[in-house]
Order: structure tokens, then C-alpha cells, then sequence
């Protein structure tokens, strides 16, 4: 068998397809973005070298407002990491330590991450509508009709308003990581410390998060990446508007590319991206790293 | 012990509580979806429909051309998932069971797609699409979901295929089997968990892509779900119950899975991401 398994033949049929799909892509994409973040290119014309000056212009300029965007998807993944996550963590804790109903609630929790982004969006676009949206009836409701704001509409509202639904969407699956760690906790751990007497708060701070650990550290990982490259809520909610003031990343990209025609700029913008991502990812590694 | 009674009791309602918020918009959703702009706009905000309006489903099926889009989604993901299926298998099969050097560094090259953006290829995938002329066709979907599912794929079939006793292949092989027998006749049909694990996720994946769908496809008979509702919202500006209508629509193929296949579709996420 060990004849017919090293047939050099075989194994260059059943990898071809997958050797093709993924380095045609994903790998080789990769390369020519970064290929043409180097150029001033409107997508048909001809392409112009000029070196680093998207990354300059990206980096320096006010009228692209690409630090205003990094700010914006930073801030996310701030509130990311310091709200949802531990609004997650507790949610796992109390769910994985057994309790009625466990199955049903871990359920309902991780049903929204399933849904379509965009349905969450336009859900959201209806709880928010000034008018007749289900949030300024509910506040009118109870008489605090100075409370009543056109939420996506101006600027000092909009951000919050966009990061709220973006919150809320994920934290069933950083639940469901979290529990998954949780559970996988050895019984007798946790029943060893129970019987030196450990109430259930000590339990979690002194067996369970240690066990975790890798987990969270996942979890913190794409929290951060996953602010980096959010696009489907806001594109629909505010599409970067009013005035730039919910732009993220990947929104400035696609209106360079598709309003502006600046393919080097979109394809620097996407450079940026997955550097900061795999930055992220390896930064997070070396701080957990360093605890141990 | 009352103490601890107290907070086990505050703990409950805590998640009872979470439990209502994630319920509600889902709940809305199917409500407003069968009431007029009357009930929805203040007469009866959040309660059950008094008069159950099926005519938005109709107009969002028909004037809002939602039998389509959901034609083409189910088309797309349908593809998607039969290329991916069979391009993975093919692949693990390769790196668990054949022989040859480089194939445990040509897995964790598979691995590196958990991690990529899908950013990362958008400018030169659709210069490409333009180029070839295959933007606004399916394929112009197909192809790049099924990439983007591929290293997932890799990773569950993996998994999968490392528990099928080798003694099986040998057995095989004594009876006259070459590789292609073995594959198809004693490995394929024992990866059925397998298959239905990415299969569920693949389909997720596709029915909710907003990016590619929404650059890739402007043509309105080739659109898919995810677009095709930001079309219709545009469309139905004044009239909220057809557009709840098409979110439905757009939504319950998703929950009828989930309600049957909870436990799974929650499997899947958590191998991808703990071994990603």
C-alpha cells in the first residue's frame, strides 16, 4: 500500500485543485495588493510607479481621513476587548458552571452572530429611525422626549449608535468560545477545590481562568481583528457618514475603489489592513506570552 | 447559603434578562413583518399582529424580487459548497493519508487562510473578475467563497479523516483497490460528519457575504440574499412590513438549520477558531 500511497502522480492530482483555488485567491492576491499599493492606477489606465506616496498621503492626509478611521475601528476594538468580552466571559462562567436551562440559553445567545449582518442592520436601521424607530417611541413613551435623538443622522450620536448593534451581534460567539473553555475544565479540578471549601467566585479567578488562559487570548485576538476589518454592519447602518464620522477602514476602501476610482489606494488601505491584523495577533501573543 | 441563594437568583435573572435582548429583535422582526404601517407606527408598536398581513410577503416575493434573490443564493451556496466539499477532501486525502515529504509545512500553508481578510484580495480579484468578463455571473461568487472556505474545510475534514482506521485502506488495498477505490469507495462515504460540519458552515458563509456580493454583482437578476435586501429596502423607503417581510424571508433558512443542528453549527465555530 505504501507503494501505491507515494505515488507522485496521485498526490499531485488531489492537491492540484486546492493548490489552485487557494494560491490563485488568497496568496497571489496578497501579493499583487501589495503590488499595487506602489502605484497611482484608476483601475483601467495606465498604472504609474510612485513608490511609498499612498502610504505617505495615507498616513499624512486629512482629506482621506484614514487616522480618523483607524481611531474610529481602534475605539471599537477598545470597547471590544473591555466590554464585550468580559460581558462574554461572564456569561460563560455562568453558563458553564451547569445551570437549568444551559442548552436553551447558550442557544438563544449565539443565535445572532448566525443571522445576516445586514438583516441585523436594517433591524437596527428600524430601531433607530427618528420617527417611528422602536427606540425614540419607547423614550417618548416614558415622557423623556429630550432624550429622543436622530441617531444616525448626526455626528455626535452616530458612532455609538453603529457600535452598539456591532457589540451586541458577537457576544454569543465569544460566549460560546469561552464556555467551550469553560467546560473543558477537568471536574476534578474543579471539585477538588470545592471540598477545600473554594466558593464558586474563588473557583473561577483560581481554576478556571488559568485553565482558559489560551482561550481568552483567541477571544482577545478576534475581538481586535475583527474590529480592524468590520465593514458589513456600518456599511449598511451609516455607510462611513454623516460627514465621515463612522468611517472604518474598510469602508474608506471601497469608496476608493468604487467612488474614487484610486485602486492604489484601495489596495494600500487593504496592505495596511493585514499588517495591522497579523500585528494585532502577534503583539496579543507576546503579552500573553509574557504573563506565563 | 442565603447569600449564595441571592446571587444564584441575580445571576438568573442576569441571563434571563440577556436572553429577552436577543430575542426581541427576532421577535419584532417576525411581527412587523405582518403588519401595516398603521400597527407598526404606533397603534400597536410591539405586540402580535392584529390583522395578519401575508400581502407583504407577496409583495416582497414578487415586487421586491425576493424569490430571486433567495433563487440565487440557494444556487450559490448550493455550488459553493459541493466545490469546496470536493476540492478539501481531495486535498486531506493527500495530506493525512498519502506519502510524501512537505506535507505537514503544505498544511499549515492551508492553515494560513483561517487568518487572511477577505480585504486582502478584493482589488485584485475584481480586476481580474473585470478582465475575465465575469463579474455579474455566479461564478464570480462561487470561486472566491469556495477559496475562502477551503482552509476551514481543510481543517474539519482533517480531523475527520485522521480517525478512519488505516487498517481500512489496507484491507482495501489487498482486495484490488487502487487509490481512487479507496477514496471513493471507503473514505468518502465515511466522512458524512464530517461533510454535513462544513457543509452547514460553507452555507453560513455564503448566505450572509455582503462584500463580494455587493462589488461583484450589480445585475438585479443575479443578485443574492444579503444584496438584494439592501436593494429592497431602498426600494420600499415608506412600507416597513415588506422589507420585515424579505428580512424573514432572508432569515429563517438559517434558524430552521440552527433549531435542528444547534449543537453542530456550534461545534464548527469553536474548531475553527481554537485551531485556527
Amino acid at each position: 500500500m505504501n507503494k501505491l500511497y507515494s505515488n507522485k502522480f496521485h498526490i499531485i492530482v488531489f492537491l492540484l485543485p486546492a493548490l489552485l483555488l487557494f494560491c490563485g485567491v488568497l496568496i497571489a492576491p496578497i501579493v499583487m495588493s501589495a503590488y499595487y499599493s506602489f502605484f497611482d492606477w484608476n483601475g483601467i489606465g495606465a498604472k504609474t510607479f510612485i513608490g511609498f506616496a499612498n502610504y505617505k498621503e495615507l498616513f499624512s492626509s486629512n482629506a482621506i481621513g484614514f487616522m480618523k478611521a483607524l481611531r474610529n475601528s481602534l475605539l471599537l476594538a477598545a470597547l471590544s476587548v473591555f466590554l464585550q468580552l468580559p460581558l462574554a466571559l461572564a456569561l460563560a462562567l455562568a453558563l458553564g458552571k451547569g445551570i437549568k436551562g444551559e442548552r436553551a440559553f447558550l442557544s438563544i445567545y449565539f443565535m445572532p452572530v448566525l443571522i445576516s449582518t445586514v438583516v441585523i442592520g436594517q433591524l437596527w436601521l428600524k430601531i433607530y429611525n427618528p420617527d417611528y424607530g422602536i427606540l425614540n417611541v419607547f423614550l417618548r413613551a416614558i415622557g423623556r422626549d429630550d432624550l429622543t435623538r436622530i441617531w444616525l443622522g448626526k455626528r455626535e450620536t452616530a458612532l455609538g449608535a453603529v457600535f452598539v448593534p456591532t457589540l451586541w451581534q458577537y457576544v454569543g460567539y465569544h460566549m460560546l468560545l469561552l464556555y467551550a473553555g469553560v467546560k473543558s475544565v477537568p471536574t476534578e479540578l474543579r471539585e477538588a477545590a470545592m471540598l477545600d471549601g473554594a466558593s464558586d467566585a474563588k473557583v473561577n479567578r483560581y481554576i478556571v481562568l488559568p485553565y482558559i488562559k489560551p482561550i481568552i487570548r483567541i477571544s482577545v485576538i478576534f475581538a481586535i481583528t475583527g474590529s480592524l476589518k468590520s465593514f458589513d454592519l456600518i456599511y449598511v447602518l451609516t455607510n462611513g457618514g454623516p460627514f465621515h464620522s463612522t468611517e472604518v477602514p474598510s469602508t474608506l476602501m471601497i469608496s476608493m475603489l468604487f467612488l474614487r476610482n484610486r485602486y492604489g489606494m484601495g489596495s494600500t488601505i487593504a496592505v495596511m489592513l493585514i499588517i495591522l491584523c497579523f500585528a494585532f495577533a502577534l503583539l496579543i501573543n507576546a503579552i500573553f506570552r509574557e504573563e506565563d | 447559603m442565603k447569600n449564595s441563594k441571592a446571587i444564584r437568583t441575580v445571576i438568573y435573572v442576569g441571563l434571563v434578562l440577556w436572553a429577552l435582548i436577543n430575542l426581541f429583535p427576532v421577535y419584532w422582526m417576525f411581527t412587523f413583518s405582518l403588519k401595516d404601517n398603521e400597527e407598526i407606527f404606533g397603534a400597536n408598536v410591539a405586540g402580535l399582529p392584529r390583522h395578519w398581513l401575508w400581502s407583504n410577503y407577496t409583495s416582497a416575493l414578487n415586487t421586491g424580487h425576493m424569490a430571486k434573490y433567495f433563487l440565487n443564493s440557494i444556487i450559490v451556496a448550493v455550488i459553493t459548497i459541493m466545490i469546496t466539499l470536493a476540492v478539501a477532501l481531495m486535498a486531506t486525502f493527500a495530506l493525512t493519508r498519502l506519502i510524501w515529504k512537505q506535507r505537514r509545512r503544505l498544511n499549515r500553508f492551508f492553515m494560513l487562510g483561517l487568518t487572511i481578510p477577505i480585504h486582502a484580495s478584493i482589488v485584485p480579484v475584481y480586476v481580474t473578475l473585470s478582465r475575465l468578463h465575469l463579474l455579474n455571473t455566479y461564478a464570480a461568487l462561487i470561486v472566491p467563497y469556495a477559496a475562502f472556505s477551503l482552509s476551514m474545510a481543510i481543517l474539519v475534514c482533517t480531523g475527520f479523516m485522521n480517525e478512519i482506521p488505516r487498517e481500512l485502506d489496507e484491507a482495501a488495498c489487498m482486495d484490488g483497490c487502487n487509490v481512487w477505490g479507496i477514496f471513493f469507495r471507503i473514505i468518502v462515504p465515511l466522512m458524512k460528519p464530517a461533510v454535513a460540519t462544513v457543509g452547514i458552515y460553507t452555507f453560513l458563509q455564503c448566505w450572509n457575504e455582503l462584500m463580494f456580493a455587493n462589488i461583484f454583482i450589480s445585475k438585479t437578476s443575479l443578485k443574492t440574499l444579503p444584496v438584494g435586501i439592501q436593494a429592497l429596502s431602498g426600494q420600499y423607503t415608506t412600507a416597513w412590513g415588506p422589507i420585515g417581510a424579505a428580512l424573514v424571508l432572508g432569515t429563517f433558512p438559517t434558524l430552521i438549520v440552527y433549531v435542528f443542528l444547534s449543537k453542530r453549527i456550534q461545534e464548527s465555530f469553536i474548531a475553527g477558531a481554537i485551531k485556527g
